[in-house]
């Protein structure tokens, strides 16, 4: 009951005429800023943070969740519409988004899109509302090991689920891998991997730069070559009929929505994850249960609305332990709890017992907030299926514009955007020859985090690799992950034997 | 080319990168330091190591031709799109190029101008607008809205004015 008054009081903060603004105005400008390839919620948030020291905390704090929010569902619209993730998270979402979209169902995708965000969003934020205590204790019980073993979890996903070539796979994980080691080494503070001696690597490859290049510049070549110039991408059309028709195809994954909302939840909670993982998990595990998974990667409805909710749900539960504890559990609540900092807020348990209004009252907003985003969202389709319809040669150099001032934004360094083309036309080549390419985003997003957990498993047991299986958390995430890659082989193998087998019968049965 | 020369140059390029990568490694230790784990360069080391793996065991697929593209005898680009890739490319080398001197929205201007007009063969109204808009827009979301600051190269005078309106 107590919780319930809490959150009560929650909402006549929210609904105040100054933060249902901010809120309203934090989403329209989030879905914006998150659907331009490059820019996601972090630098949404980033950028505006400092826009917020002109409003009191709980308004700003509002106007950053409602911009955080927007910014991840408007990676959705990209992914859908461009075929560009415009985050991270939203890589997942192209999988199954871009098919769709250029089967002239992008309406359907980004009403799926819309639908899982909002559920995940729901879900999670009443998880946060009811259980925040013990599951952020629950989260501190991972040290190094069960980060680096969630960190495998997460790779095993790609080559045990993705379908690709195996070695090229590997390649292209490790390959995102070493990319995200160039600059200085964390622990020892040296310059590593700076070739040529070009200052523009100080700064390491930020993963942005390796997904536009890839997503951006790479997709557009790609399509190029297919549609050779002078022809629309797609053909889309949008009826209320069809939205409706959305709504009813969506039915068979409801189950898929709400286990992705608990996983997103829960993925997004460990400091180490967030909502890409999250994102990338929740897709295998929908691909994994579905009774139809060669339909993955081809348009498959469930595919859009699995990655989509559990990422909104990980942005939610991200915000668990940085409220509670002070540790952010994504990059964008990193910057969130700079700002509660600056606010002069002290983000931590105490947090519920001396600022409750601030605390509560953005709780409230994400309740809020969540159902102005999906009623925008669908209210804007019309819109973004309009960008389809465009000619590609107008759309094409547009996208590369984009890409090229979205690439410069965040470092503000011409040798970024230099390093993106590059990658652009690398990776397009290696992806002609069948070589997957998300693996690669994943690995550089990743690439830090593993190394650092790694590192620091290693150093605090004096190097006895026995660490990472003697500890019973991280023990059972490895197994799951070895289980990952070995099913899908075993599957392949007997598959090739039962070919081999009924290639032989007729032989046999000659001689 | 045939598709089934490019896997092969791929994955012996991939593998000379690799190769490359384990070198550059070793500027920092790639061993085990007492007492502080392992070295800075172990941990890119070992991985292009695993690239380097990745790519042998892509050309002993090759040699067995156990991937569809080792046994790909068709072209690996045809000519249209090797055609319509070098403009967009070259292109895209000279936005880039064109940016570091007359800065970000003249080459912008340009660039648009060049592909809707001459590679889409756009009406000029259309070329016009867009070419013009596109880089307006820009301005005004990044410059006056984000307060993120472009390139502008030798062309930053002319912008003194507008600073003056948003600043």
């Amino acid at each position: 009951m107590e919780i319930f008054d809490a959150l009560m009081q929650g909402f006549a903060t929210a609904v105040t005429p100054q933060n249902l603004l901010l809120m309203m105005l934090g989403c329209v400008i989030g879905l914006f800023v998150g659907a331009m390839p490059g820019l996601g919620s972090v630098n949404g948030v980033a950028i505006l943070l400092p826009v917020t020291f002109l409003v009191p905390p709980t308004g700003a704090i509002i106007f950053l969740a409602a911009v955080y929010y927007g910014a991840m569902y408007g990676g959705a619209i990209s992914s859908i519409m461009l075929g560009i993730p415009g985050a991270s998270t939203a890589v997942a979402t192209v999988f199954d988004g871009r098919p769709l979209a250029m089967q002239g169902k992008a309406d359907w995708a980004l009403v799926a899109a819309a639908v899982g965000s909002f559920v995940g969003g729901t879900i999670s934020v009443i998880l946060f509302t009811l259980f925040a205590p013990p599951l952020a204790d629950f989260a501190l019980k991972f040290g190094p090991q069960e980060e680096f073993a969630l960190m495998m979890l997460a790779f095993a996903t790609f080559i045990g689920l993705g379908g690709d070539d195996i070695p090229k796979t590997i390649f292209s994980i490790a390959v995102g891998l070493v990319f995200a080691a160039v600059g200085l080494d964390e622990i020892s503070g040296q310059p590593r991997l700076i070739f040529f001696d070009i200052p523009g690597f100080y700064h390491g490859i930020n993963f942005l730069v390796l997904a536009i290049g890839i997503y951006g510049i790479g997709e557009i070549l790609w399509t190029l070559e297919t549609s050779q110039g002078d022809v629309k991408v797609s053909q889309a059309s949008f009826t209320a009929s069809r939205i409706l028709d959305a709504f009813k195809r969506l039915k068979s994954s409801t189950l898929t929505i709400i286990s992705s909302s608990f996983l997103g939840y829960f993925v997004g909670i460990l400091p180490a994850a967030g909502a890409t993982p999250a994102s990338l998990m929740a897709y295998g595990v929908a691909k994994t249960m579905s009774k139809d998974p060669d339909s993955f990667g081809k348009g498959n409805i469930t595919g859009v609305a699995a990655p989509e909710t559990a990422n909104n749900a990980a942005s939610t539960g991200s915000m668990l332990p940085m409220i509670t504890l002070g540790i952010p559990g994504s990059p964008t609540t990193a910057i969130l709890l700079g700002g509660m900092i600056i606010w002069g807020l002290r983000p931590g348990p105490l947090l519920f017992v001396n600022h409750p209004e601030f605390v509560w009252g953005l709780i409230g907003s994400l309740y809020m907030a969540n159902l102005f985003t999906v009623i925008i969202n669908i209210a804007f389709i019309p819109l973004f299926v309009s960008v389809l319809k465009l000619s590609f040669t107008i759309l094409a150099p547009i996208i590369f514009v984009l890409c090229i001032v979205g690439g410069y934004a965040p470092t503000q360094d011409l040798h970024d955007v230099w390093l993106i083309i590059i990658f652009g036309v690398v990776f397009y080549l290696l992806r002609k020859l069948n070589y997957p390419v998300a693996p690669a985003v994943l690995a550089i997003v990743l690439g830090p985090l593993t190394e650092r957990a790694l590192r620091q498993s290693l150093v605090a047991e004096q190097g006895n690799v026995a660490t990472f299986v003697e500890r019973p958390l991280s023990a059972t995430i490895l197994v799951l992950a070895v289980l990952l890659i070995v099913l899908p082989v075993i599957k392949m193998m007997k598959h090739k034997k039962k070919s081999a087998a009924a290639d032989d019968g007729p032989e046999a049965d000659e001689s | 080319m045939t598709t089934r020369t490019a896997e092969l140059l791929m994955a012996i390029l991939m593998g000379l990168l690799s190769v490359g990568l384990m070198w550059k490694s070793t500027e920092l230790e790639i061993g085990w330091i007492p007492d502080r784990g392992p070295g800075g360069g172990a941990w890119p080391f070992w991985l292009s190591a695993v690239m380097l793996l990745c790519c042998l065991v892509t050309v002993y697929r090759w040699w067995r031709r156990a991937t569809p593209q080792s046994r790909s005898e068709a072209e690996f680009m045809d000519r249209n799109t090797r055609r319509i890739n070098f403009i967009t490319v070259g292109s895209l080398v000279a936005l880039l190029g064109l940016t570091h001197v007359i800065g970000i929205y003249f080459a912008i201007f340009f660039f648009l101008l060049f592909y809707i007009r001459f590679v889409g063969r756009h009406s000029w109204p259309l070329t016009g607008i867009l070419s013009v808009a596109t880089p307006i827009f820009l301005f005004f979301f990044f410059e006056a809205l984000l307060r993120i600051l472009l390139p502008k190269g030798y062309s930053e005078p002319l912008f003194y004015p507008l600073y003056r309106i948003i600043y």
